[in-house]
């Protein structure tokens, strides 16, 4: 008889992704669960190893402590219905509209703090505002082209919003890789389920580009701009060019002259129009940031004051990452939008509120404490895990400087199984689905990077934390209009403007006699 | 294109044929050290060092160090695993314009070297080198199959020539300087994987001079100079910005016609006479025409320093 692979029970509490109760899988799970039992456990095992090899001769990996590592791909993936899906795309695309309007106010007229919705002074004290960013008007209005939105699953099954990436947001690359590599090792799997495609991200990421460029530039040039080959997300920038079909370039590629930006080519200097910048604000440009910098540009921001350049995303995008304004952006939504949220945040609460302060301050082991300006899970202290120690530091740095941090109700990960050792066991996980911005339509790559935390009870599922990815399916149905790679023709037509048309020209002299 | 990518691009070039014709060069020699009894391994290993161009101090050289410096030793960009090193820090950065299997061919055979070293240390330095050729030539493939014969490719092209030139012109020298301690023409011949090409075109492999032209002069032979340098010259012409009337003076293909003129009407029959001064020559036009290809096409900004107002 054969022995399938053992799953192991879950005794987290949390919600379990594809099981109800123990040895009962939900629908939508049962075909993959069939077809996963079909394979001995050294099978599976040949199989994630051939998956590390893959990814290792692809060079598919991210700098850690100046060694490059894959980033390890878990063989169970995780599926998505289409009709949850299309709830979660509509609140991603709805939440990245507010921040829109939110970041567009901010450096703009300001109407938030006149209606008296946050005070001023909650911006202001970010680290994240930028000055430099006022009077930077986008041609399409778009600041957010990209959009990474961490999303949780909490004990009840409700998807909530962990936090909002608008800056630079990672982790595409592995979406697209982790299905390239997973249709190679499990073709089978495949021919049982219909999955949407994730590869259409590139052309969709492009068509957004060019519907940014400035109105005068006729053929607008677009290049990524990358720190470099020492960069931890080098990997992404490449892929991206590279299916893009644009120029990866670095710092020292670019040069400004009179408010125009050129890159160095073989043929003397070409004109750029949209740069697409994986590098962060403080790096960008030496005469607006950090001055002791050469990694960036001089003069590119005032190059993007003068209309002649776009910087995408936006730079001072980040006060719309800052975690204190995170706790805004369901107030946001009904502001500018006037519309009901379709997605939560999970339960924070403000520390600049004296009274809220005194009381999460007294029981701090029963909340998540969180730098407001941390990323890559840095910073946070979980109360319920903290020691007496961590939290008596705690307490003295947030009562020093309770803008910096925010506390939340701690959400169990929803765990998922998860190929560990030779059996599978549960793991919590987390989904952080990329959204691109056109400036007519915000479309949301369906699945996104599910990341996995592969300790047992770990909860921090970040890559620089020794955590992986699974590949995340969602599930064609008929019944819901499906929008796939296929920019709209809109955007399309501006990378080959159309032919003189003769016929036009014809008929006007035939008019004119 | 840009001109850093370029750069890359010709560097990738030059890396991978040094990598190929330093294991062909090497593999020669370990042939003479195995098969000749009376041999003098501390002069031969000089020998090939002096080839390489490597400066060495040591008095008494002896095959096993001599190999890790020249064979395995990465932080040596003259080395053979450094030299693939080279290749794969400018494919790292090139990686957006190379072919994805040219990436992965060379990302798999620096991933794969440390596993062959050890090997070799166990078997002998012959499957390593044989390892480093069948790489190299796929990696060569590759470049030719996979990619489009653009500018790009062409600075490639350029590359690989010009680092085939040097090496040949090296391999010559070594010959001519110190005759008892190189290989003998056969040997000779295998190192500049002109072997079977020589003895198809010609029978009298004792005629030192006959061997000297094939591998100077040979129109059809394409590792010979000659034909390096009318490949080298056709991505020049390619390269420059097109639809100019009048030249801009283009330094580097000035040089490569110098020598190309002198190669093309010289008299075989007194090519060996000569040899010393034509190897000279050929090392000095590489020179030149990477500098020149480095100013025109490659140049940087210069560093950029800050200087604050206090300072002035």
């Amino acid at each position: 008889m054969r022995m399938g692979v053992v799953f192991e029970g879950d005794a987290s509490g949390a919600w379990n992704e594809m099981f109800s109760a123990p040895g009962q899988p939900r629908p939508i799970y049962e075909r993959l669960l069939s077809d996963l039992n079909a394979y001995q456990p050294q099978e599976l095992r040949q199989r994630s190893d051939q998956l590390a090899r893959t990814f290792i001769d692809r060079g598919v990996t991210f700098a850690h402590s100046g060694e490059e590592r894959p980033f390890p791909l878990d063989l169970v993936p995780r599926i998505l219905g289409a009709l949850e899906w299309d709830r979660l795309a509509r609140g991603i695309a709805q939440r990245i509209l507010a921040l829109e309007a939110f970041l567009d106010d901010v450096y703009g007229a300001g109407r938030i703090f006149d209606e008296g919705l946050m005070p001023r002074a909650t911006v202001t004290s970010s680290s994240y505002y930028c000055r430099a960013a006022f009077g930077i008007t986008p041609p399409n209005g778009v600041r957010i082209a990209v959009a990474g939105i961490d999303l949780v699953r909490d004990e009840h099954g409700n998807f909530c919003v962990l936090e909002d990436n608008v800056r630079i947001p990672s982790g595409v690359s592995y979406v697209i890789e982790n299905r390239r590599a997973m249709t190679q090792a499990f073709s089978a799997l495949f021919s049982d389920h219909r999955v949407h495609p994730v590869d259409g991200y590139p052309s969709r990421l492009f068509a957004a580009l060019l519907a940014a460029a400035p109105r005068k530039a006729t053929e607008p040039v677009i290049v990524v701009l990358s720190p470099g080959v020492h960069n931890a997300a080098y990997f992404e920038h490449v892929l991206l060019a590279r299916m893009m079909g644009v120029e990866l370039v670095e710092g020292r590629d670019l040069v400004c002259r009179s408010n125009h930006v050129y890159m160095r080519t073989t043929n003397g200097e070409r004109a750029v129009h949209v740069i697409y910048r994986r590098v962060d604000d403080d790096w960008l440009d030496p005469l607006q940031f950090r001055p002791d910098t050469v990694i960036g540009v001089a003069g590119v921001v005032n190059a993007a004051r003068a209309g002649n350049v776009v910087i995408s995303n936006g730079i001072g995008n980040g006060i719309a990452d800052d975690k204190l304004i995170y706790t805004y952006v369901p107030e946001f939504i009904r502001f500018y939008l006037g519309e009901k949220p379709l997605l939560d945040n999970v339960t924070t609460y403000r520390l600049d509120d004296a009274e809220v302060r005194a009381e999460v301050l007294s029981s701090l082991a029963k909340y998540v404490i969180k730098p407001v300006d941390g990323s890559g899970g840095k910073g946070i202290v979980i109360g319920p895990q903290a020691t007496k120690a961590e939290l008596r530091a705690l307490h003295k740095a947030v009562a020093a400087a309770p803008r910096d941090y925010i506390a939340q109700r701690p959400v169990a990960l929803s765990t998922h199984p998860t190929f560990v050792g030779d059996s599978i066991a549960p793991r919590h996980i987390d989904l952080r689905p990329f959204a691109v911005n056109d400036g007519d339509d915000v479309w949301v790559l369906p699945g996104g990077l599910t990341r996995v935390a592969l300790g047992e009870g770990d909860l921090i599922v970040n890559s620089s934390r020794g955590g992986g990815s699974k590949d995340t399916w969602v599930l064609n149905d008929e019944s819901i209009p499906f929008r796939g790679a296929v920019p709209p023709a809109s955007a399309r037509s501006r990378r080959y403007p159309p032919p003189p048309r003769q016929n036009d020209e014809y008929a006007f002299q035939q008019g004119e006699q | 294109m840009l001109s850093r990518l370029a750069e890359s691009l010709f560097w990738i070039g030059r890396y991978i044929e040094r990598a190929d014709d330093t294991a062909r060069i090497v593999d020669s020699y370990v042939h003479r050290m195995v098969e000749d009894p009376f041999n003098d391994e501390s002069a031969t290993c000089r020998s090939l060092f002096s080839i390489l161009g490597i400066d060495v101090e040591s008095e008494r050289l002896r095959t096993a160090e001599t190999l890790q410096t020249i064979v395995y030793d990465a932080g040596n960009p003259n080395s053979i695993a450094g030299a693939l090193n080279g290749a794969y820090e400018n494919a790292r950065r090139s990686r957006d314009y190379i072919s994805s299997e040219m990436w992965v061919a060379l990302n798999t055979t620096r991933n794969e070297l440390p596993r062959r070293e050890a090997q070799a240390r166990n078997f002998g330095a012959s499957r390593y080198l044989q390892y480093v050729r069948e790489r190299t030539s796929l990696l060569a493939g590759l470049t030719d199959a996979t990619l489009s014969h653009d500018e790009g490719w062409r600075f490639l092209v350029l590359g690989r020539n010009l680092e085939r030139i040097d090496m040949t012109a090296r391999l010559l020298r070594g010959r001519v300087v110190s005759d008892e301690n190189a290989p003998d023409w056969m040997a000779f011949l295998r190192a500049s994987g002109a072997m079977e090409a020589f003895m198809r075109h010609t029978r009298e492999i004792n005629d030192a001079n006959g061997v000297a032209a094939f591998l100077m002069l040979d129109r059809l032979f394409p590792r010979s100079v000659l034909y390096s340098l009318n490949l080298a010259d056709e991505c020049l012409v390619e390269i420059q910005p097109a639809s100019q009337r009048i030249s801009a003076g283009d330094v580097a293909r000035l040089a490569l016609a110098r020598a190309r003129g002198t190669l093309e009407f010289i008299d075989p029959r007194q090519l060996i006479d000569q040899l010393p001064e034509l190897l000279e020559m050929l090392e000095s036009t590489c020179f030149r025409i990477t500098d020149a290809v480095t100013d025109r096409y490659f140049r940087h900004e210069e560093a950029v320093a800050w200087s604050s107002e206090e300072g002035l």
